[in-house]
Formats: C-alpha cells, structure tokens, sequence
C-alpha cells in the first residue's frame, strides 16, 4: 500500500497561477499558506492582495481575501483587523507597492503595530507594467524606465525598507530572507511561520521581506535568475533578523 | 434621548453611533474635525475602534477594509479631503462594500476656504472618483435632518451596498441647533460575502475585488452596477416641496442654501409675489421626474437654481426641466453665505425680467 509522502496545501487553490517560469512567487506563495494550514488557521485568515504581479493572489489562497488599491493593503488590512480582531491578517505586496506608492500606508502601519503579517516580495522591479524602475531597483540596474542603468544623481538610492521598518518602535519582528535556495528556502518558511504565530499571540507589525526574482524583466533565463539575485541583491539587501522583540526579551 | 443643542459635527458623529456605526477611520480637516474628535471619545465607549489615519488615502482604504469585513464603518473629511479619498470611493463602488462618507463642503478649488460652500456637488453626484458609478447623495439643510439622513444612509449602504454620502457643508457642521437623536431600528442585512474567516463550507469564499481583467467580465459588473443604480433612481429619491401649490417662481435649492431660500420666500409671500422653493434631498438620485412635472404646470413661469457655487446643481435642474420653463442661476462663490435679502432681490428681478 502507498502511503502519500506530499500533498498540496489545501490553503492554495487549484487555480494554475499566471506567474512566469522561473519567478518565485509561487514558492512564496506556498511558504505563507502552507504556514497558515500548518497553524491550524486557514478558517480564521484573511489576506489582502496588492496591485503589481500578485494582484490575482485573491484566486490562489484558499481563504477569505480582499485586493487593495495600488499601495494600500496595510490600511486595508487595518481596516479588517480592527474591525474583526480575531482573524488572522496577511498582506502581500510587491516592492513597488509596497515601498513606492504604498510608502506612507507600511510606514504607518508598523509605526502604529499594527497586528498584522506583512509580506514584501522585492525583486528589485516592476513587474507587471514591464520592467520598470522600483524604489528598490539596484544601481546600474536597467530597467525600461532607466535605460542606462539607475543612475543615482538622477533617481536616489534603492530602499532598504526592512532595516527602515525595524526604526519604527510598532515593528515588532522584522527579517529579510531570499529564496534562492532550499536552505533559504526553509529559512524563509521558518521567518514566516514565526510572523504569523506573533500576530496570532497578539502581537504586530510583523514584517517579512522576500528577496525574489523577475528573469522576465531582469532579461536572464529562470535557472540565471537565482545566480543574478545572489550576485546582485544579496550583497546590497543583507539577509536577516533586523528586529524581533521576543528574541529580545 | 432628550432634545440638546448639539453642534451640527457632532450630532451627526452621535447619530452615526445610533445609527450602529462603531468604526470610524478618520483624518483631520476642518470645518468637520468635530467628527472625528468626538468619536475618539465615545466610540470606545460603545465598544467601537475609533482610528487617526496617517491620511485620507489610507483613511478611506481602512473604510474600504472594514466594510469588506462587514461592519458599519464611517469616514468624514471636506473638500479637499474628499478628493484625495476618491480613490477608495470609487474602489468601494466597484466592490460593493456597503460604507458611509461625510462631506462638509469647504470652498474651493485648491486649498481653497475653510467657510462653507457648495463647490463639490459635481464631484459628489456626476462621479468624482473614475469609472461608472454612483454614491447615494443626502443634503441635509438643518442638523435634526442631517442627523436622521445617517440613519437613512447607513441602512440603505447597507442594502444597496453602495456608499451613502451626507453632503453638508461648513455652516451645518459648525453651527448649533436643539436636535433629537433619535433611536434606530438597525435592520440585519445578508453580510455572507464579507471577508471574516472562511471555514470552507459555510458560505463560498468571500474575495472583495475590484479587478475584472476581461472584457465580459468588466461589462457584466458594470451592467449589474448600472441595474443597482436604476432601481435606486426609481425608489429612493427624497425631495422637500415649499409653498410650490400656487407658485409661479421656482427656486430650487439644497442645504444651507435653501433654508436662506425659505426666509427670502416668506418675505417676498408677504409682498405678494407667488414664488415657492423645491428642495433635492436626494442629490443623487435627482428628484428628475417630480420637477419636470412641475416645470410642465402653466402657471409656473421660471425656475431659479440658488447654490454657492459656479452653476453645478442648475445643470440637473435644466435637465430636469428640460426646456419647458426658462432656468436662471444665481451663483454664490468662494465660500459666500447668501443673506435672505440677496435671494430676494434676485427673486424680484425674475419677475420683473
């Protein structure tokens, strides 16, 4: 008799996702749900889709879920969980979502410790637009929208939100993980798993930064993709806890 | 509860409350910061979640949350606050999430005044956010009916699941009136679509979404969208008429402007000039079909839109009236509050022109 060694999580649909081959919010996407059935709170969650790539990510997890404007999802998920304080509360945004139009929404939220899950994919461009320049985009990167690669006399510096985020005293956990790797890849989980519990104990903001790929808009094959983020993000955005107060305590 | 003076912000915040709003999501604003203050006070004591947004954006994006979740939720801003929440407005349209918005008018354009007007009527009944899509519109011209239209527009939010906005302007939020909260009925809608935790057999699950990427899609959301609004067009709209039996001048005017409107009209009665005052409390839906009956009595021979602002509502009274009277505009602008005397003077022109 065969005995099932793997099943899918039944907190992702069976919807075939749009994603690219050799983009990585598919892992991601079943790190956090995954983590939520692992919990034992797939009946509780509510997650909050962004505008960017995931905006479908309302058709892949199997939970109630709510798409918010352009930047907007930590006022969203505000919203939901002061008004039903016992759900569990996820956004999930890209990096131009999130740390370019949705700048001001993140910043809040964790100021005010907001007890929710935040989940930033950052890889480092727009994706769904084609190609262009993000908050986060490297220097000398090229993107449809700096032709000649990010040049920062012209467009500043890229954003390194998680180490901003752990400034605000409402952060309650925040860690940088990539997932370029199985090891990375069960550290991400772990990170994940880890916000999730946190807010499911009554604490926030809890905010976890994915470092992922685009090789669509990056211009490299999928496998080239993971080589290009560890030669080219991995040195600029550095991997780790950069708060967590109950390691703290 | 007992007659109070009560100024007009914050009888309104207390008739929210009665009305079984117990969220508000806010950011400060004048002439409407009485709102917001005072249900930083009295929300928590009713067991509600009274919450200072980093701005009106993630204000009406917190709204659009919560009413996604299901409860009565609340914002308040003017002007130029509800410009910035047009985003979320049209996104709550879109998703149908059942919400409550207060305007109080300030002038404009820009930064504009901080005294009353009436400058945003467009912006509150021809759209203001983008795409096809209404908000139902109460103008409330004394804060006791202002006070009774929250009741109104909560419970209709919550049938329609459309948003409800109270346009008032900065004289009704400032001024004081005896005013009677009244106790509320709150009826139980169907919430089964609101987003609070799916144990996968209940109910479907719930997504509140604005994306519709296909064509039929789009076109089918829009068709229902525009099907909603026909039957609001047809059963909600509310509307005063003021010595209309035997008036051959008809001023139409809203709020603010048409309570000066009825002082102008019991002076220029006790002259003997026949002129009567008819009264949208419904902006959107307009009272079309009531005033285009009246356009079409032979005695009538003029219409006079009153408003403080460059000629916005005279436009749906044109359409209303739809040629068969002649429509004339006395406009008031940059937050100038008309005297009696004023509309008066203008009144006895018409009969003269």
């Amino acid at each position: 008799m065969s005995k099932a060694i793997f099943t899918k999580t039944k907190m992702l649909t069976d919807t075939p996702t749009h994603y690219c081959p050799g983009c990585a919010h598919g892992i991601v996407h079943r790190l956090i749900a995954e983590s939520i059935e692992e919990l034992g709170l797939s009946h509780k969650t509510v997650g909050v889709a962004p505008v960017g790539c995931a905006v479908f990510a309302y058709r892949y997890f199997n939970c109630d879920m709510q798409l918010a404007c352009h930047g907007r999802a930590p006022a969203v998920a505000t919203g939901v969980k002061r008004s039903r304080p016992d759900t569990l509360v996820f956004t999930y945004q890209g990096d131009g979502d999130l740390a370019s139009i949705g700048n001001a929404e993140i910043n809040s939220a964790a100021a005010r410790g907001e007890k929710i899950c935040v989940f930033l994919i950052n890889n480092a461009i727009y994706g769904m637009t084609g190609g262009q320049m993000a908050p986060t985009t490297l220097i000398g990167q090229i993107s449809t929208t700096s032709p000649n690669g990010r040049n920062p006399e012209v467009n500043g510096y890229p954003m390194r939100v998680s180490e901003m985020l752990a400034t605000h005293e409402g952060a309650y956990y925040v860690e940088r993980v990539a997932v370029n790797n199985t090891r990375n890849i069960l550290g991400a989980k772990k990170a994940i798993k880890k916000a999730f519990e946190y807010q499911q104990n009554g604490h926030g903001l809890n905010f976890i930064e994915v470092l992922s790929t685009c090789p669509t808009n990056w211009g490299v094959s999928a496998t080239e993709a993971m080589t290009w983020m560890e030669e080219n993000m991995l040195p600029y955005y550095q991997l780790g806890v950069k708060k967590d107060k109950e390691a703290r305590q | 509860m007992a007659r109070m003076l009560m100024k007009g912000n914050e009888a309104i915040a207390e008739a929210a409350i009665a009305a079984g709003c117990r969220y508000f999501f806010g950011y400060p604003i004048t002439p409407q910061s009485e709102i917001p203050e005072y249900l930083s006070k009295r929300l928590p004591e009713v067991g509600g979640v009274y919450l200072q947004a980093e701005s009106e954006v993630a204000a009406i994006n917190m709204v659009f949350g919560a009413a996604g979740a299901g409860v009565r939720v609340m914002t308040s801003s003017s002007s130029p606050g509800i410009s910035l929440k047009q985003e979320g407005i049209s996104s709550i349209a879109c998703a149908e999430t059942p919400a409550v918005v207060v305007n109080m008018m300030r002038g404009g354009p820009g930064i504009g005044s901080i005294q009353a007007s009436q400058n945003d009527y467009f912006q509150a009944v021809k759209g203001g956010g983008h795409g096809d899509y209404h908000n139902l519109v109460y103008a409330p011209a004394s804060i006791q009916e202002a006070c009774d239209l929250m009741a109104k527009a909560f419970d209709r939010a919550d049938y329609y699941r459309v948003l409800c906005m109270v346009l008032g302007d900065g004289m009704l939020g400032q001024m004081m009136e005896p005013v009677e909260i009244k106790p509320v009925k709150i009826a139980e809608y169907d919430k089964s679509w609101a987003t609070t935790g799916w144990d996968g057999v209940s109910r479907p699950r719930a997504v509140i979404n604005t994306l519709y990427i296909t064509v039929d899609e789009l076109n089918e959301l829009c068709g229902r969208l525009q099907a909603k609004y026909k039957i609001i067009e047809r059963d909600e709209v509310l509307f005063e008429e003021f010595h209309l039996d035997d008036a051959e001048y008809v001023v139409v005017a809203y709020g603010t402007v048409a309570r000066i409107v009825k002082n102008a009209i019991e002076n220029l009665r006790a002259q003997g000039i026949k002129v009567g005052l008819f009264r949208p409390i419904t902006l959107w839906p307009f009272p079309m079909l009531p005033l285009e009956n009246i356009a079409g009595q032979a005695r009538v021979k003029r219409f006079a839109a009153v408003e403080m602002s460059a000629g916005q509502l005279v436009q749906d009274v044109r359409l209303a009236v739809n040629g068969k009277k002649p429509v004339e505009l006395q406009s008031f602008l940059g937050s100038n509050v008309p005297g009696p005397g004023d509309i008066a003077e203008f009144i006895r022109g018409l009969k003269t022109a």
